[in-house]
């Protein structure tokens, strides 16, 4: 009981598998600051169980020295469900990618968020569908022509943190697959988080649809096209942090600082806040009439699923002492028969 | 007429006549509270030493409108001095509270039966709502053929309650225990347990709990005092096998045996569930045992029910998850799943009339292909059936025997008429239940490494456990190395593992007992049944055996893998007969297993089969 943990790096989390994605493909990244993540967290490997729906991001559970299910398409949250009800002990991922999570996988999306069961869901966008080698996906842009939408995508695609937050989700935030640092610390802040919590991560796919990030994560122009969001503090961004964003009357609007505007008249970033109404408006700030917002947008506490429901067992067991199969059998109206 | 005040069961001064058995409907508006009369003269009568068996049938619609066709309920029961497998064919009762009840029951009631009428529910109005152009109580056809006994129940309950002041409204609600009273009189049944029973379910409302037990006395005083009875029906006590008994309704049964494997293999229970017609009652059984550490999660949809059962598993608990056909449908690829991660799990299927949504409230077994071969690829799963339903009860417990012992996904199939009815069940000793050992690994299991798809002798994984050091291992639906586990596209070795699972289920012929034959091990006629139509069936062979005819009878509790004597037995005899509550699919899976030119027997009208029916096709047979 009382050995110290051994110290773990990253090296001790990767698995004997080989890596199957595409060179270049955004997951190398992502999975790179999970494995240099997860030491941080202090808890021996076994604990750790990642489990994934189907598509190229669901092979993530392969790669890592954990438990881990890859199961079938959508439904990863529901095996993570049952494991976190049963097995509180566990530290539980999901890994899943925008059509797995956010098309077939959907229902199941948002009634564990409202749920808010104790969960780590990472979602890596990509904008298409890569494993079946490019269709569109929810979250595919207007207009964006696929194998699957020759004259262009006609369906509105759908904001996977506005989503999240409309189910009132605890832990929201975004990152993008090239910020290392930024990836491995919003990464560290979920899994710490109790409670389910959601992590949107920008993801190059390099082959059916190149550059759908560029603008964010482009080295010259994310300072321009990306806020860095800090709690408790005004939302400011641009090279020389000479811009901000305004509420005007429900609005945000971006206003350059100066001129009479100062930092004061910002609108201040409050991950605490229990109101979602910040957290939302700032999911709903698209690129390109506005910075979007990475980091954490929304860091609440609130009792978790699983949690509460061995809460219920232990009350019941407290209440009615263990069940006894015997005196359960005679409960009814009984008589014998000689 | 006062009602009687002491506590002791009254006792007729009429004279008593002697029969072996009674089949009794009560019908009336869903609103009228059929379902519970039934259930309480079902009760009183087991209390009584009788062997019961019932069947409700409830109206397919929440809330129809009151006093149609579409809105009636009915709750019938059989009971016996003698051991009894259904709840009787034709009734030798019937009780009807409107036209509606009348006219949709009618046609069971034997010859000469005893059909007792609310005459107060029979204006015109009630006619009109019951789509009847003429008062079937003036119909030659009725009051010529059955002894009926015309009761303004209405009247005489307001009356009867009148002391306690109640509204005419409340009144209009003790109806029912008006004419259970009567019902009890009628059987000499002591009304003792339901008056208990009434003070308990109206202890908050003393004014409504006096109402019930008064109108309740006036139906039986009634019955004493009415002309219309000349005597009282006794049904003595049947000789069952000694011990302690309870009634248990089929749902009831397969939660209590979930709960049983669940406590004799040292497994917390996770039930991930959906609500569907007619499992829910699992469910809602199931979420009462918390203190028994049964964790019951309502999902989001069926997928997710089996989803969540499935992480249970991996977890380490007893998982399970609970259905009807249609969310057996959308359950398909997540049972597939199990199998390639060859995970215990149990998926249970109350079976309802089909296809799509069908018929909610009706019985049917026409889901045992979907069970046998419901999925893609090769997936082969166990599939037990439950007889009836005490029965479920041993058959759940089974099905978690295998699920462990094989790391396996077992279907455990149930169905409306089995969930839904209730049959007195002896209470097992504990200690006498099976004992289901399940172990993990801690170590290891080739040199240094842990090898997850590595088998012991009856070709089962060890299931290893999040949380154990040094076996951290993935799994998945992808297709797996042998031994290994991990994913692998070789093509031989695709083959190999197919064979592997098929050898895998196959075997567990080796491991269930073998098929019992009831009567001749050979002759002319086999009549071959599965899950629910135990009771007619063997009640039609015990009858058609008893007026000399050479017939056997074999029921299956386990549709895959069959018994391993099965081909044997099957090829003993000139003819087999296969009644089915389908269009014939344990015939075509008997047909193309054995090479047997079996012959089938089909009812599809969501109801299950009588004796009468079975017996005819028996005669048939041998004619
Ligand atoms: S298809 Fe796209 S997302 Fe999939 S592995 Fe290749 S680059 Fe990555």
């Amino acid at each position: 009981m009382t050995n110290p943990l051994p110290v773990l790096t990253a090296n001790d989390f990767a698995s004997d598998q080989d890596v199957r994605w595409c060179p270049g493909c955004g997951d190398y990244s992502i999975l790179a600051q999970m494995k240099k993540m997860l030491p941080q967290l202090g808890l021996p490997r076994e604990r750790i169980v990642f489990i994934s729906g189907i598509g190229c991001s669901s092979r993530f559970p392969y790669y890592l020295n954990t438990y881990g299910m890859h199961s079938i398409h959508g439904r990863a949250p529901t095996i993570a469900t049952g494991i976190k009800c049963v097995r509180p002990d566990l530290r539980v991922f999901v890994i899943t990618g925008d059509g797995d999570a956010l098309s077939i996988g959907g229902n199941h999306l948002i009634h564990a968020i409202r749920r808010n069961i104790d969960l780590n869901i990472v979602l890596f966008n990509n904008r298409i569908y890569g494993l079946t080698k490019g269709q569109y996906s929810p979250t595919s842009e207007v207009g964006k022509v696929t194998k699957s939408t020759p004259m262009g995508v006609i369906d509105s695609p759908m904001n996977p943190l506005s989503v999240a937050i409309g189910c009132e989700a605890t832990f929201v935030a975004r990152s993008i697959d090239v910020h290392i640092k930024h990836l491995g610390e919003v990464l560290r802040r979920a899994a710490e988080h109790r409670g389910t919590s959601f992590v949107e991560v920008y993801q190059n796919c390099n082959v059916f649809n190149e550059g759908a990030w560029n603008y964010a994560s482009d080295r010259d122009t994310k300072i321009e096209t990306t806020l860095e969001l800090e709690h408790g503090k005004p939302l400011i961004f641009g090279k020389n942090r000479d811009k901000g964003i305004r509420l005007n009357g429900t609005e945000p609007e971006v206003v350059p600082l100066g001129n009479g505007v100062t930092e004061d008249d910002l609108l201040f970033h409050d991950e605490k806040s229990n109101e979602p109404t910040l957290a939302y408006l700032l999911s709903r700030m698209r690129y390109p009439e506005f910075p979007e917002p990475i980091g954490v947008l929304r860091d609440i506490q609130r009792p978790t699923y699983d949690s509460l429901l061995n809460d219920q067992i232990a009350q019941a067991r407290t209440a009615k002492g263990d069940g006894d199969l015997e005196e359960l059998f005679h409960s009814g109206d009984t008589w014998v028969v000689a | 007429m006062s009602a009687p005040t002491t506590e002791s069961a009254p006792r007729t001064q009429k004279p008593v006549e002697i029969i072996e058995s009674a089949t009794v409907r009560l019908a009336g508006d869903s609103g009228d509270g059929m379902q519970l009369i039934g259930s309480q003269l079902t009760n009183t009568s087991a209390l009584a030493g009788n062997d019961v068996a019932t069947f409700p049938d409830y109206p397919a619609e929440i809330r129809a409108p009151r006093g149609t066709r579409a809105g009636v309920s009915g709750f019938q029961v059989q009971f016996a001095s003698e051991e009894i497998f259904t709840p009787g064919d034709q009734l030798d009762a019937l009780v009807v509270m409107n036209p509606a009840a009348l006219i949709t029951n009618i046609g069971d009631l034997k010859r000469g039966g005893v059909l007792v009428v609310n005459s107060d529910a029979f204006e015109e109005k009630d006619l009109r709502t019951a789509d009847l152009k003429s008062n079937p109580l003036d119909d030659p056809t009725i009051v010529g053929q059955f002894r009926v006994v015309r009761v303004a129940m209405t009247e005489l309950t307001r009356k009867s309650v009148e002391p306690t002041g109640i509204s005419v409204k409340l009144a209009d609600r003790c109806k029912n225990f008006f004419a259970m009273g009567l019902v009890f009189w009628l059987y000499g049944r002591e009304l003792d347990s339901t008056v208990r029973f009434i003070r308990s379910k109206f202890g908050g409302k003393p004014e409504i709990a006096q109402a019930n037990e008064m109108a309740l006395r006036a139906g039986w005083n009634y019955g004493e005092t009415t002309e219309a009875f000349i005597s009282q029906f006794q049904v003595d006590s049947a000789k069952l096998i000694p011990g302690t008994y309870t009634t248990l309704m089929g749902n009831q049964a397969l939660a209590w045996g979930l709960l049983a494997a669940s406590r004799r293999s040292g497994k917390e229970l996770f039930l991930g569930s959906y609500p569907i017609t007619p499992a829910s009652d699992i469910l809602h059984e199931l979420s009462r045992f918390k203190n028994f550490g049964v964790r019951t999660f309502q999902a989001e949809d069926e997928i997710a029910a089996i989803g969540s059962a499935i992480g249970a598993a991996f977890g380490g608990a007893m998982a399970t998850t609970t259905s009807s056909g249609p969310g057996i449908a959308l359950k398909g690829e997540a049972i597939g799943l199990a199998v390639m991660l060859e995970l215990p799990l149990i998926v249970v299927n109350v079976q309802r009339g089909g296809p799509s949504t069908g018929l909610p409230t009706k019985t049917e077994q026409a889901d045992l292909f979907q069970a046998v071969f419901g999925r893609n690829g090769e997936c082969p799963m166990p599939v037990i059936a439950c007889r009836s339903p005490a029965d479920c009860f041993d058959a759940a417990v089974e099905s978690w025997r295998i699920a462990a012992e094989f790391m396996t996904p077992v279907m455990l199939l149930s169905d409306g008429y089995v969930a839904n009815g209730a049959e007195p069940w002896r209470i097992p000793k504990i200690d006498d239940l099976p004992q289901i050992p399940i172990t993990h690994p801690t170590e290891p299991n080739e040199g240094d490494r842990f090898l997850p798809y590595l088998r012991d002798a009856k070709l089962a994984r060890p299931w290893a456990l999040p949380g154990t050091p040094g076996l951290q291992h993935r799994i998945g639906g992808l297709e797996k190395q042998d031994r290994t586990g991990a994913v692998s596209y070789d093509p031989e070795n695709h083959q190999r593992m197919i064979e592997i699972r098929a050898r895998k289920i196959a075997n567990i012929a080796n491991h269930i007992p073998l098929q019992e034959v009831q009567g001749p091990s050979k002759g002319p006629l086999l009549v071959l049944s599965w899950g629910g139509t135990y009771g007619a069936c063997a009640t039609a062979v015990a009858r058609c055996r008893r007026a000399g005819r050479d017939v056997a009878h074999a029921h299956l509790r386990y549709l895959n893998p069959f018994p391993r004597n099965l081909e044997e037995i099957l090829k003993a005899y000139d003819r087999i007969l296969i009644p089915e509550i389908n269009a014939g699919q344990l015939r075509f899976m008997i047909r193309g297993t054995y090479l047997v030119d079996a012959v089938g027997f089909s009812k599809m009208t969501g109801k299950p089969f009588t004796i009468g029916e079975v017996t005819d096709a028996i005669q048939g047979q041998l004619a």
